[in-house]
């Protein structure tokens, strides 16, 4: 699953500690995520649209 | 900075815990087995009570597998214990054939199930720093 959430967080200015924080997760997860190694469960993932103010799908997009 | 969380903490509480007792029932057992302190039913309660806190080890490991809370973190402590169980049973399997076939001698010289699949956490761990780019520890 690809994802948007590096460059969301470059926007804001926020560190991956910064928005690890603010998911209350570690920065592994958050490094593993954006990297593409890990594909957030639904639960985190909908924890990280509400941080960005935004839908799951405007963040997260399948391999085509 | 370095991720712990309260779960990770208790982990390590509990490992330290049992260690010490490990270590103190290892040797109490040694000292009064050897020395025929203690014989009979006694002697079997005593060469049995080192092997209990290696097993609450194995207790500890699977709560810290229930209790952590970040789920990429409990991710790589799945991994890291299925692959120190197949590194274990391998090795083990391994073992038991040159035995069978008498290339090496029976016994476990010290090097028990336990100590594999210790040393299978390792091999564990680096598996998920190759694949994943993290390890838990």
């Amino acid at each position: 699953m690809k994802n948007r959430l590096k460059v969301l967080r470059a926007e804001r200015d926020w560190s991956q500690q910064d928005l690890a924080d603010a998911l209350a997760v570690s920065r592994q997860s958050i490094n593993a995520i954006e990297t593409g190694k890990y594909d957030p469960s639904l639960p985190l993932a909908f924890r990280i649209a509400s941080t960005f103010n935004l839908s799951i799908e405007q963040i997260f997009e399948p391999n085509q | 900075m370095t991720y712990r969380s309260p779960a990770r903490n208790r982990y390590v509480f509990r490992l330290f815990v049992l260690m010490a007792s490990y270590l103190a029932l290892l040797l109490l057992a040694v000292t009064l087995i050897r020395g025929s302190a203690v014989t009979g039913a006694g002697a079997w309660a005593l060469a049995i009570a080192p092997a209990l806190p290696v097993i609450g080890v194995f207790w500890a490991v699977m709560r810290l597998l229930i209790e952590e809370p970040d789920e990429f973190i409990k991710l790589l402590h799945v991994r890291q214990c299925l692959v120190a169980t197949g590194f274990c049973l391998s090795a083990l399997t391994i073992l038991e054939f040159l035995q069978s076939f008498q290339l090496i001698t029976h016994g476990t010289h010290g090097f028990g199930a336990v100590i594999w699949w210790f040393i299978g956490l390792g091999v564990g761990a680096a598996y998920n720093r190759f694949t994943l780019g993290s390890s838990a520890d």
